[in-house]
């Protein structure tokens, strides 16, 4: 069990030190900035007189040394104060709190979407290797690689919501209706569309995975002799390509949270979809360097909760590390 | 009969090679095609404007009147050179990188892991975001954005190989006859390391292309005057719902298509340059 524990706090240690280097950096980048905040901030609340100007600038601390200027905000950070959105005029961490929550059910549905239907698929071409179902899935995967996802979504927009009219245009309730009466399945038929959209960025790099790792299963001596037993390829495929592929499949799951939030931005801004990825893109376009920043950090915990829990798991799946335990 | 005869006079590399020169010499035809079109070609044209494909438009025209063919086209061009220059910054730095991680010390090769898992902890869209936003917007942010987030990839696979090489006898026994570190760099590394580096570098290429598209669509990137497949896909969102299918459809379709024909033109390359693969 120590070692574990010793993993844990290993990880918790990097997962700080990067954390720690992207909001240097990010605070470096948006200090370099043509764009003034201050500026910014003047422009959304309409004319100001001399002394007000003064004063916002005082809170921005324009005057004051880029370094001081970082440990103001961070120490302003670490007591949970995110600042103020200029865009939404609200407590950063109130929007990112709120924001993901939407983005959260999105992105789970499309992961748990993209781990089943490629871990299948990848079962399917790898249990028939070079046969015509595992050379067309194949050439799928090898094609839904080099089409841009958002591209995809807005060819289902069109086909499924305008065309067919099965899907709602965007958003992830209906319009014009309160939040407290929305029901459960309304809010499931908003989530289809970008769901699927998302699922289909990362199913191709999970569904070769597993085929690949099923292949060497398949070609290893003891399955050669469960065969010369006379075992079934059914049987073959529960009791051996089955437990040794899912683990790893899961584990790469995990390590892709990365690729889910870049794809979310793309799927969030094509559906209209209220989550932290058309934030982020708001933000940026309307220079809102408070929420830039923390959905920055945000992002980045997010991607770093993943890695970590994919390299515990790699602990796990190496019986090595059991070994260890004992 | 004839079958065999063309099995025998064209191995392997051969058809690659002939296949790589027809894809990169087809490249080079869209891409200058592309540069060439004048502004009048897709200048507005109010009295055309939403016109749905036909023989005179075969993509259609656009809410101004722009014919989207030409359009489509010209943006490629521009997406081409994008990525171009970006998957070659970002190769420079993946091999200086690969080699200082390899060659110095542990010291130096733990902080460039460390900064490699940094790259990978900040997603990439995230990241183009907050680089386009310091640099104010525009094709400059655009470049350094995907060029600081897609060397991270090549750089590995360049550390591992340097890492395997430096261990092979004929680099052991060079040093013993009293080469100094920056001969054998010159003379045993990198020769070897050339191939790999040419083939990351053609496909970085496809997915530069299709990061632009993705952030230009977001509204970052290239202005929206500019003729770039993602601004024309952005301006088609507010027409889906009146029926302007063609302008989401024909331009992406092209998009997918290109990237399709560099991912080919990659492996048939590696196909030609590295013999290992030659033989699969």
């Amino acid at each position: 069990m120590t070692e574990i524990v010793k993993q844990v706090f290993i990880h918790i240690i990097r997962a700080i030190s990067l954390l720690f280097a992207v909001s240097v950096i990010s605070f470096t980048l948006v200090s370099a900035s043509p764009v003034d905040p201050v500026q910014q901030y003047i422009m959304g609340i309409g004319p100001v007189s001399e002394e007000q100007r003064i004063e916002i600038e005082a809170y921005w601390g324009i005057d004051k040394p880029p370094a001081e200027r970082y440990f103001n905000w961070l120490s302003a950070l670490l007591h949970g104060n995110f600042g103020t959105s200029l865009l939404y005029r609200r407590p950063v961490i109130e929007i990112i709190s709120e924001r993901f929550q939407n983005s959260l059910a999105l992105m789970m549905c499309a992961w748990l979407l993209s781990g089943i239907i490629g871990f299948s698929l990848g079962c399917i071409m790898g249990m028939n290797r070079d046969k015509w179902a595992d050379k067309v899935i194949s050439k799928l995967c090898y094609l839904l690689s080099s089409v841009p996802t958002f591209w995809l979504g807005l060819v289902f927009l069109m086909i499924f919501a305008v065309i067919l009219g099965w899907f709602p245009v965007g958003f992830s309730t209906p319009i014009g209706m309160r939040s407290s009466e929305v029901t459960l399945w309304q809010r499931l038929h908003h989530l289809v569309l970008p769901a699927f959209t998302l699922s289909l960025m990362s199913f191709s790099n999970i569904a070769l995975h597993t085929r690949q790792k099923m292949i060497d299963v398949m070609n290893s001596e003891y399955v050669l002799f469960a065969r010369a037993r006379g075992e079934s390829r059914w049987t073959l495929f529960c009791r051996h390509a089955l437990r040794n592929t899912v683990l790893p499949a899961i584990t790469l799951q995990f390590a892709s949270f990365a690729e889910l939030f870049g794809g979310s931005v793309l799927a969030e801004n094509v559906f209209s979809y209220p989550g932290l990825g058309s934030a982020v893109s708001a933000a940026g376009l309307n220079s809102d360097v408070p929420l830039l920043l923390g959905i920055t950090l945000f992002s980045t915990l997010f991607v770093c909760v993943g890695n970590m829990i994919a390299n515990l798991l790699y602990g796990v799946v190496d019986p090595k590390m059991r070994e260890v335990d004992r | 009969m004839s079958q065999t005869r063309y099995r025998r006079r064209f191995n392997q590399r051969t058809k690659a090679l002939i296949l790589t020169i027809i894809l990169a010499v087809l490249m080079l035809v869209i891409y200058t095609f592309g540069i060439l079109i004048s502004e009048e070609a897709v200048s507005t044209d109010v009295l055309n404007a939403k016109q749905p494909p036909s023989w005179g438009h075969l993509f259609g025209t656009d809410n101004l009147g722009r014919d989207l063919l030409m359009r489509t086209v010209k943006g490629l061009s521009v997406s081409m050179t994008v990525g171009i220059v970006a998957s070659c910054i970002s190769a420079v730095i993946a091999i200086l990188i690969g080699i200082v991680a390899a060659m110095g010390s542990k010291f130096m090769d733990g902080i460039i892991n460390w900064i490699i898992d940094l790259m990978m902890g900040i997603p990439h869209t995230v990241f183009i975001i907050l680089i386009s936003f310091s640099l104010g917007r525009g094709l400059k942010g655009l470049l350094v954005g995907i060029a600081a987030t897609h060397w991270t990839s090549l750089a590995r696979l360049i550390r591992g190989e340097v890492l395997q090489l430096r261990s092979q006898h004929y680099i052991a026994v060079s040093r013993r006859l009293g080469k100094s570190s920056e001969w054998i760099l010159i003379h045993h590394l990198l020769p070897h390391l050339a191939p790999q580096l040419i083939v990351g570098l053609v496909l970085m290429f496809p997915h530069a292309i299709l990061h632009e598209a993705s952030i230009s669509f977001l509204g970052y990137g290239l202005a929206p005057e500019q003729p770039a497949i993602g601004i024309i896909l952005a301006e088609s969102m507010r027409y889906l719902s009146s029926g302007m299918w063609w302008m989401a459809v024909f331009p992406g379709l092209l998009l997918v298509l290109i990237v399709l024909l560099i991912d080919r033109l990659g492996e048939n390359l590696r196909t030609v340059i590295d013999p290992y693969s030659a033989q699969e």
